[in-house]
This record gives structure tokens, C-alpha cells and sequence, in this order.
């Protein structure tokens, strides 16, 4: 993490952003060009799943984002709170309702799997329902970085929720998990192929990138957005 | 593709919903907060203001 | 320390000058559990088959409905910034005013909730062991709603988001506490569940107070 701390000032993240976002948004669009054509057409249908594997190519991948997204914003936090770096909570602010999305399109693209597989659209999934509590998590997060009058309250409030969440995280995982195994019986199918054939990894690779490449290229543009939007309160408080 | 073909689409629909609806907030929220940057003159950063006047 | 029970005895000697504000927490927790046997039907299966998590939803409910004032008195009297100032730590001042706020609330809604037991026809030892788990179980309602609190210190909608801040966070306590009673009818072991609602305590209180003081600090500010 050492050498991201050039970015920590705001005036040379911009320049730093502003040179590798064309390559970057170019990256993204070839991206999910080749993803979505592996997805869609070129992949066979899987053994046990049949033609709806193709949706686990875009649940998958929002399932890790959605987690990795919430682990950069435990970072962030402690970045802000220990460091005090101004830029590590414009792009907490930033990355918070991206991650959040992530987590949303996890859970929809879930129940939209599960229906013709488990013929239901909500089951009480193990991994559904520590989706939905980490999609709250991210709901208090935004909630909370925007309820202060004063952005940089919110902004420290929500470092400290996070860190405190990504504590919580593996504790509220491993009592869901326990409390599904409880109450469900054994799932009808799970969301994970034990073994992943040659012919499904790629699609999900392609796919994977390509939202990692979205998800980066999001958190740019809105952290260039927050510099410009303080710029301008600030602009407007000396006015 | 199978009859679960609505559901594969429905599911591409909402990434291309939820994921494209936040590209285009976030680019649109972007160019607005610049354009009011540039209103102000405050388009450029400190030190490239400087050089040019 | 001798901070510590000065704090704490302050915070319960307000309390019991003003009992109304315990009280209508308990009315809440009464009204809001004889709701469901309304809105459910009164068949006696099913009800002690829900007891349990009713109970545990309610009782979890009740306490984040009293937190918003736990902090919210001291910072708009500036009794926070004297706190800020003591020389003694700030950790420990939010640990007396969460200690505080689990003797009036936690012990009486783990008291309470036998009676209401009673009325979804829980049997005797179901009874015992829901009062346990409360009373195990509540501190940690107390530290996460406590550390929400001072989270939402001076936030606008305060009441809202401690709960939408604090609940998923007592998802691990409610699962462990109201499956504890279940255990009785599954034969699986009871002591097991205390000790994981006791570890589930001891890491709030591990963690909570450092995370508290953080955010009192950045209120008083």
C-alpha cells in the first residue's frame, strides 16, 4: 500500500485519474465485449445447472465485489482515521453506493438464479442472507457518511462503522451459516460447482475482470466528482 | 437457449440496469459538478491557473 | 474506576428520578410482543413455536428504541465535553453510560420476558432459559446500540439510523439467543449457546468501547 500514498493528495489523484481513465474505460467496454460474448453464446450449458450458469457469470463476480468493495472501505476508514488522508474519505464517500450497487445486482441476479433452480425467488440461503446483511451494512454506511452537516463528521463516523463491520463481518457469516444449517434442510443444489470446468472459468474470468475494471473505473470518476463537489463548497464558504 | 431464457435475460437486464444506471449517474453527476467549477473559474487546479495567466 | 462508578450511579440516579422513560421502553416491549399472538391467531402450537424469536425481536427492538438519548443528553448539555477533558479514559465513560443502560433496560426486559413467555405458552425451563440468554445476550444489545449511538451523535434522522446502524450488527446475538431456547426441544446442548451469546458479549465489549470513544471524540470535536 506504501506506494498508493502519492495519491493520497487530492490534486495529483486527479492527475493520476485523468491519465488512466481513457485507457481504463477502453479496457472496461473490450472487457465485457468479450465477456458477454463468452457468456452468452460461446460457453456450453453446464451438466447439472443447464442454460442458467450464464447468470452465475454476472452473480459471481458481483458477489466479490461487493466483498472486496467493503473490505477497501474498512481500508479507507483506517486510512482516514489513522492517517488522516484527505482523499481516503472523499473515496470511502466515493465507493460506498458502488459497492452497494454491486451487492444489489449480487442479490437480484440471485433470486433470479434460484427461482428456476430452488423454485423459489428468495430461499433462506446461507450466502443470500449474508448478502442482504452486508447490502445493510453498506445502506448504514452511505445513510451515516450523509447525515452529518458537516461532511467530515460523516466521513469519520463512517470510517470507524466500517472497521467495526469488517470485524463483524466473518462473525455475522459464520452465525448465519450456523443458523441456516439449523433451520434449512440440505440445500436442493448449491451455489458453487464443486469443480469448475475449463469451458465455465473463462466466461467467469472475462466477466470478472471486467467488473473489477467497472468497479475501479466507478470509484474514479465519483472520487473525481467528491474533489470537485469539496472544491466547490469550499469555493462557495470563502465567497 | 432453454425456457429459463427469461430468467438469464431478466438477470442481464438488471446488471445492465443497476450497473449502467450508476456509470450514467455518476458521469452525469461529474460533468455537472465541472460545469459549476467552470461557472466560478475554478476549472483548473491551483498550479495550472497559475501558468497560464 | 472510581470514575467509572461515578458515572454509572449518575446515569442511574437521572434514570430514577425520571422512571417514566424506562417504563414506556417496557410498555413498548409488552404492547409490541402481545401484538403478534393478535396478528398471528391464538393457536397455542404455533405461538410456542415463535416465542422464542418474537421475544428476542422485541426485547431487541425495545433497547435500541432508548439509545438515542444515551449520548444525546451529555453532548447538547456539554457534560460530553467535561467527559473529553477528564483525565481518566474516555473508553471506560462509555462503557459506564452502556453499563448504565443495560441495568434499566436489559435486566428488566430479562425479567419481563418470562411473563410473556408464559402467556405464548413456553414451558418452565424454556422460561428459565430465555431469561438466561436476555440476560447474557442484552450487554451486547447495549455495546452495539451504544456504539450506533455515538456514531449518530448530532446526525440528523438520529433515531432511524441507529437502527438501520445497529441491527445487522445484533444479528449474530438474536440468532444465537433465540435458537438457544430451541434447544430445549431438540435436545442439543443449552450451555453450548450461553457460552457463544457470552462470547459474542465479551467481544463487544472488546472492541465496542475503543470504536465508541473513537467516535465521542470526533462528535466533540
Amino acid at each position: 500500500m506504501a506506494d498508493l500514498h502519492f495519491l493520497a493528495n487530492p490534486a495529483r489523484f486527479r492527475r493520476f485519474s485523468q491519465r488512466v481513465l481513457p485507457g481504463l474505460t477502453f479496457a472496461t467496454v473490450l472487457g465485457f465485449a468479450v465477456g458477454l460474448y463468452l457468456a452468452l453464446l460461446q460457453s456450453p450449458p453446464d451438466y447439472q445447472q443447464g442454460e442458467t450458469v450464464r447468470i452465475m457469470f454476472v452473480h459471481v463476480p458481483s458477489a466479490w465485489l461487493s466483498m472486496a468493495g467493503y473490505a477497501l472501505l474498512a481500508a479507507l476508514g483506517a486510512s482516514l482515521l489513522v492517517w488522516r488522508h484527505p482523499l481516503a474519505a472523499l473515496m470511502a464517500r466515493a465507493a460506498a453506493p458502488v459497492g452497494a450497487c454491486f451487492a444489489l445486482v449480487c442479490l437480484a441476479t440471485g433470486s433470479l438464479w434460484g427461482r428456476p433452480m430452488w423454485g423459489a425467488y428468495w430461499v433462506w440461503d446461507a450466502r443470500l442472507t449474508s448478502m442482504l446483511l452486508l447490502f445493510f451494512l453498506y445502506l448504514g454506511h452511505i445513510a451515516l457518511s450523509r447525515a452529518y452537516d458537516d461532511p467530515d463528521r460523516g466521513d469519520r463516523a463512517a470510517a470507524i462503522l466500517a472497521l467495526v463491520g469488517v470485524i463483524n463481518l466473518p462473525i455475522i457469516k459464520f452465525s448465519v451459516d450456523w443458523w441456516n444449517t439449523l433451520h434449512q434442510p440440505a440445500s436442493l443444489m448449491r451455489l458453487d460447482a464443486p469443480a469448475i470446468h475449463p469451458a465455465i472459468l473463462m466466461p467467469l474470468l472475462w466477466m470478472a475482470g471486467s467488473f473489477l475494471l467497472l468497479f475501479i473505473l466507478l470509484v474514479l470518476v465519483r472520487t473525481e466528482t467528491e474533489i470537485d463537489r469539496r472544491r466547490l463548497e469550499i469555493a462557495d464558504q470563502n465567497a | 437457449m432453454s425456457s429459463y431464457g427469461v430468467f438469464i435475460l431478466s438477470a442481464y437486464l438488471v446488471v445492465l440496469v443497476v450497473l449502467g444506471g450508476l456509470t450514467i449517474a455518476s458521469l452525469s453527476a461529474r460533468s455537472k459538478v465541472r460545469r459549476e467549477l467552470a461557472a466560478r473559474g475554478l476549472d483548473r487546479p491551483r498550479e495550472q491557473r497559475a501558468r497560464t495567466t | 474506576m472510581t470514575g467509572f462508578l461515578a458515572l454509572l450511579s449518575r446515569d442511574l440516579r437521572l434514570v430514577w428520578r425520571r422512571p417514566g422513560d424506562v417504563a414506556v421502553v417496557l410498555a413498548f416491549f409488552v404492547v409490541a410482543t402481545v401484538l403478534f399472538p393478535l396478528g398471528i391467531g391464538p393457536q397455542a402450537n404455533i405461538l410456542a413455536r415463535i416465542a422464542a424469536g418474537v421475544l428476542w425481536c422485541t426485547a431487541l427492538f425495545a433497547s435500541m428504541l432508548s439509545l438515542d438519548r444515551l449520548f444525546a443528553a451529555d453532548y447538547e448539555d456539554g457534560s460530553l465535553d467535561l467527559l473529553l477533558l477528564a483525565p481518566w479514559p474516555l473508553e471506560l465513560a462509555a462503557l459506564a453510560k452502556c453499563a448504565a443502560h443495560w441495568i434499566v433496560t436489559g435486566l428488566p426486559l430479562a425479567a419481563l420476558a418470562p411473563l410473556l413467555g408464559v402467556a405464548f405458552g413456553l414451558p418452565p425451563d424454556a422460561l428459565m432459559a430465555l431469561a438466561a440468554t436476555l440476560l447474557i445476550g442484552t450487554p451486547t444489545l447495549s455495546l452495539i446500540g451504544g456504539l450506533a449511538a455515538s456514531l449518530t451523535l448530532g446526525a440528523r434522522r438520529g433515531g432511524a439510523l441507529l437502527a438501520l446502524l445497529a441491527l445487522p450488527l445484533c444479528v449474530p446475538t438474536l440468532i444465537f439467543g433465540a435458537a438457544a431456547i430451541e434447544t430445549l426441544m431438540t435436545g442439543e446442548d443449552l450451555l453450548a449457546h450461553i457460552a457463544i451469546l457470552a462470547a459474542l458479549a465479551l467481544v463487544a465489549l472488546a472492541t465496542t468501547p475503543w470504536a465508541m470513544a473513537a467516535a465521542l471524540r470526533q462528535a466533540g470535536e
